[in-house]
């Protein structure tokens, strides 16, 4: 079924200039996904010798984390565990005004139109997000068991894609629920454990020199994740923070 | 052209570890004087990256994405194979080794191969220390299933998302290196053509995807580990931006493709719904453990469901065709992926497609929920389970297995697979062909190595499910690294290459000559457009089956279809911006000419073999025939100004025996 949208959509043509908003007129269907609606635009400016809208998107499966829309004042979009290519048109209705929007957050300036720069979350994991083992260093795969449940748990916080909605959602624009994810994925590891105190200093200390504001634990970054990161990550982390810092061994 | 593959003497199982003890290397005091770069940042890139500047190197790595962890490694999903045993189900190396062969229909290297092999088993052991969560068993030992084309347990995964965790297990190597500085990244940063310098690959020219801006970059070697071509078909289950131009820009700067007709149609994919489709999802092969693939057997009931009247779960047990599992006995759901997407192909063709386009069939998991659901029950000491309580414990453990591709068809279809069979159909998906590498990885430009998707080296005709990760890991961590010693022992005078060299400063005005060009025609058509036309004409002349006519009409088409974008392409925008109207239209132009040379090879290879399915030659029963006598080659192809010749590398077995292919 053929469904006429109005779209308010977010220009801005790169990061000196000031952006504002453009009303556009586009007929989708509920079979389309979100980019896909999106493409129909593009195409319709581009044959009307128009400037398409700039935005990011890759795999279109929901993993590499590339989209990063901000759908009626929600990261993502209103569904629940969905990335913004995952979710189709069938949620939306006909007739209505849909406004989108780049992530917004201070540690992410606009490119253009809707294209964010997130490489700040890069340097965060370059500040220690990694088990330090050289290719050829390690032992067999099944020298150290781990415990199922452990090994899904960690799964859990490693499932995060690094789009940075948690930050978009945040009021304070905080990278909390990210970096902790990362925290817990590799503390949670026998592997990962050894490096955790000067890992979760480190990666704080770059997080807090990136400009992310602090946590005030308001939950929103949990509520629009599309991969459903919870909290406790950000509990895992402060619990593994205080204890490096208080440790007293420099 | 002679094309020599330095293969190294000795026995098979020999042959790499003697090579790696006698090999020339370089010092550590030298390394780091020594500059490489890698294109790419997915797993072959930034395994190859990392593992490079752990050596000592100065590596300066590329990747048109924001950031590394994007690259589409990280779609992959079902798993990554390695000979462990730990199923002890009687694996090995030179079961995993022969099982490639065979499945690649012999015609893939058999040292390369071998040589895999032996590196999967470090792969693993590499990942688990890295922190990379595999799936595990209850004693906390790490878990395997099975993927189609073996009659082993040797996947190893981490539920739906192998490839997202093995990429950010490469991609947090690569941040270690980027933090202590032995490997500068640049992100955004798309290559768009390779400098050569007295005959040795010194440099690439890349665009700045922010500012546009037209940047030399130079470096004793060049490591392309850019992925596959399979966007050339529009539809594919590939990234939107997965590209071919690094690779194709070699193939006009004299590097050679080798097979580039080789490509792989992944049976599981979700189906086509309409003109507007942007690209196509994967159901991964790893349901086909428990999904049983089937259409009705009445052609009438089958037309009752493309018309909405009817719904798969309507159809009775003796009126549904499990055709794969009819005509497979011995593998039934399992087989490679190139039969049952031709098996697929033969039942729509008689019309027997189960979606309103009738280009779709089942995977369907009810058998395996009530099998798992009675399992359970009785592990719950409950011998006499209703029929409710069976499909709930069923579907737990479904969901367990599978839970998020499940969730991820539900939320592209619509449809609940837990209570409706899915509907699936083939697409592309990863192309076997690639650029041709010798034995070190090295194509036949000096200095210039190809690793992963790009390259051609092991997976013959057709690729076994979770091998992709496999070879894309064991090139970067564990081939790559020794063997561009190799190229750069004999380097290590060589001071730093100059990037204002008359070579450079001739590359980057083809580049901008080029952009220039497409941002002048200012024609009536956008570049999707094209895209989506080439994808038309590569599809139905050199799709799932190919013949000589319409090869021949294919090739005719997509000239005529490179003319026209010559003379009528719009291209919005300027170059000094961000553009990826622009980065596109780069893109589209190269994927014309290289659709051209891959519709040569097919032509030339009139047998059929793996995924190449040339209708003139198959059995009475339909299945692929090759012939030996004539094809036990590489083709590797140039492109010489628009009229390709082709060069032979034969293919020499002296381990195998070359049989027909029989998953019978």
């Amino acid at each position: 079924m053929d469904m006429n949208l109005k779209l308010k959509i977010w220009r801005q043509t790169n990061n000196k200039s000031e952006g504002h908003f453009e009303m556009y007129d586009v007929v989708a269907n509920e079979h389309m996904s979100f980019l896909e609606m999106l493409d129909v635009l593009n195409e319709d400016l581009v044959n009307q010798r128009k400037q398409p809208v700039a935005f990011e998107h890759d795999c279109r499966e929901g993993i590499c984390g590339t989209c990063s829309l901000t759908i009626n004042g929600q990261p993502h979009g209103p569904n629940a565990g969905t990335t913004a290519c995952q979710l189709h048109m069938r949620f939306f209705k006909d007739g209505e005004t849909i406004t989108i929007e780049p992530f917004r957050a201070g540690a992410f300036p606009v490119v253009k139109d809707l294209v964010v720069d997130r490489s700040a979350l890069d340097r965060v994991v370059q500040a220690g997000g990694f088990i330090s083992v050289n290719a050829g260093q390690a032992q067999d795969g099944n020298a150290i068991p781990i415990e199922k449940e452990r090994a899904s748990q960690s799964f859990e916080s490693a499932a995060c894609i690094g789009c940075g909605a948690c930050v978009a959602a945040c009021p304070n624009g905080s990278a909390m629920l990210f970096t902790s994810a990362k925290v817990r994925h590799l503390g949670l590891l026998p592997q990962g454990e050894v490096e955790e105190e000067q890992r979760v200093q480190n990666m704080v200390a770059q997080m807090d020199k990136e400009g992310f504001g602090m946590c005030s634990n308001i939950g929103a970054c949990e509520a629009e994740c599309p991969k459903e990161i919870q909290l406790y990550n950000i509990a895992y982390m402060n619990r593994a923070y205080f204890k490096a810092v208080f440790s007293g061994e420099e | 052209m002679n094309l020599d593959s330095k293969i190294p003497a000795g026995p098979l199982a020999e042959k790499w570890t003697k090579y790696k003890s006698t090999m020339p290397i370089v010092a550590p005091n030298n390394k780091r004087k020594l500059e490489v770069i890698v294109v790419g940042s997915g797993l072959a890139g930034a395994s190859a990256a990392s593992s490079l500047g752990e050596l000592g190197y100065a590596v300066k790595c590329y990747t048109f994405h924001d950031s590394p962890r994007r690259a589409h490694s990280i779609a992959a999903q079902g798993g990554i194979n390695a000979a462990k045993n730990y199923a002890n189900d009687g694996d090995s190396i030179y079961r995993l080794f022969y099982d490639t062969i065979k499945g690649g229909d012999y015609r893939s290297r058999e040292a390369n191969v071998h040589r895999l092999a032996e590196c999967s088993v470090n792969i693993i052991d590499q990942c688990v220390a890295q922190g990379v969560p595999f799936a595990r068993e209850y004693g906390g030992l790490l878990e395997n299933r099975s993927f189609g084309g073996v009659q082993v347990s040797r996947t190893f995964y981490a539920r739906g998302q192998t490839g997202q965790q093995l990429l950010i297990g490469a991609y947090q190597s690569l941040s270690r290196q980027i933090s202590l500085g032995t490997v500068t990244m640049y992100n955004r940063h798309e290559m768009l053509d390779l400098v050569i310098v007295d005959g040795k690959a010194r440099g690439i020219i890349v665009r700045n995807l922010l500012t546009g801006k037209i940047e030399r970059h130079a470096a004793h070697a060049v490591v392309l580990a850019t992925g596959g071509y399979g966007n050339v078909f529009y539809l594919s289950t590939n990234a939107m931006m997965c590209n071919a131009t690094a690779a194709w820009k070699s193939v006009k700067r004299g590097a050679l493709l080798a097979n580039p007709c080789f490509t792989q149609i992944h049976p599981t994919c979700i189906p086509v719904s309409g003109e507007y489709q942007s690209k196509l999802t994967l159901m991964s092969e790893s349901l086909r453990n428990d999904g049983r693939v089937w259409v009705p057997k009445k052609k009438e009931d089958a037309e009752a469901i493309q018309q909405g009247k009817l719904k798969g779960v309507d159809i009775k047990e003796e009126d549904r065709d499990y055709y794969l599992e009819r005509r497979y006995p011995a593998f039934g759901n399992l087989v490679p992926r190139d039969v049952a997407s031709r098996a697929a192909k033969v039942e729509c063709d008689k019309g027997h497609g189960v979606n309103p386009t009738g280009l779709a069939v089942f995977l369907d998991f009810s058998a395996a929920i009530n099998r798992y659901g009675h399992m359970e029950a009785n592990k719950r000491g409950n011998h006499n389970p209703t029929n409710e309580e069976v499909i709930a414990l069923g579907e737990h453990v479904v969901s367990a297995k599978y839970g998020n591709l499940f969730e991820m068809y539900e939320k592209i279809t619509g449809d609940n697979p837990y209570k409706h069979p899915m509907k699936i159909y083939p697409a592309v998906h990863y192309t076997m062909g690639g650029l041709w590498v010798d034995y070190n990885l090295e194509t036949n430009v000096p200095g210039l190595f190809a690793t992963g998707e790009c390259n051609f080296s092991d997976h013959g005709a057709n690729r076994l499910g979770a091998s992709a990760l496999m070879q894309g890991l064991a090139d970067g961590y564990f081939v790559l690294p020794y063997t561009i010693g190799t190229f750069l022992a004999n380097d290590i005078s060589t001071p730093k290459i100059n990037p204002d060299l008359p070579e450079f400063l001739e590359a980057e005005k083809r580049v901008k000559d080029n952009i220039n060009h497409l941002l002048s025609v200012q024609g009536e058509h956008s570049v999707e457009s094209f895209h989506r036309r080439l994808g038309k004409i590569m599809w139905n002349h050199c799709g799932m089956a190919r013949n000589e006519a319409g090869l021949k009409e294919g090739i005719e088409k997509i000239r005529a279809l490179r003319e026209e974008y010559k003379k009528n392409v719009f291209v919005p925008g300027t170059n000094d911006e961000y553009n990826p109207e622009l980065e596109k239209a780069i893109r589209v132009a190269d994927f014309m000419e290289l659709g051209e040379v891959m519709m040569l090879d097919a032509l030339n290879r009139s047998e059929s073999c793996g995924g190449h399915f040339r209708e003139e030659s198959a059995s009475p029963e339909g299945e692929a025939m090759r012939n030996d006598a004539e094809f036990t080659y590489v083709a590797a192809w140039n492109w010489n100004e628009g009229k390709p010749e082709m060069f032979k590398e034969p293919l020499v077995f002296e381990n195998v025996e070359l049989k027909t292919r029989s998953y019978k």
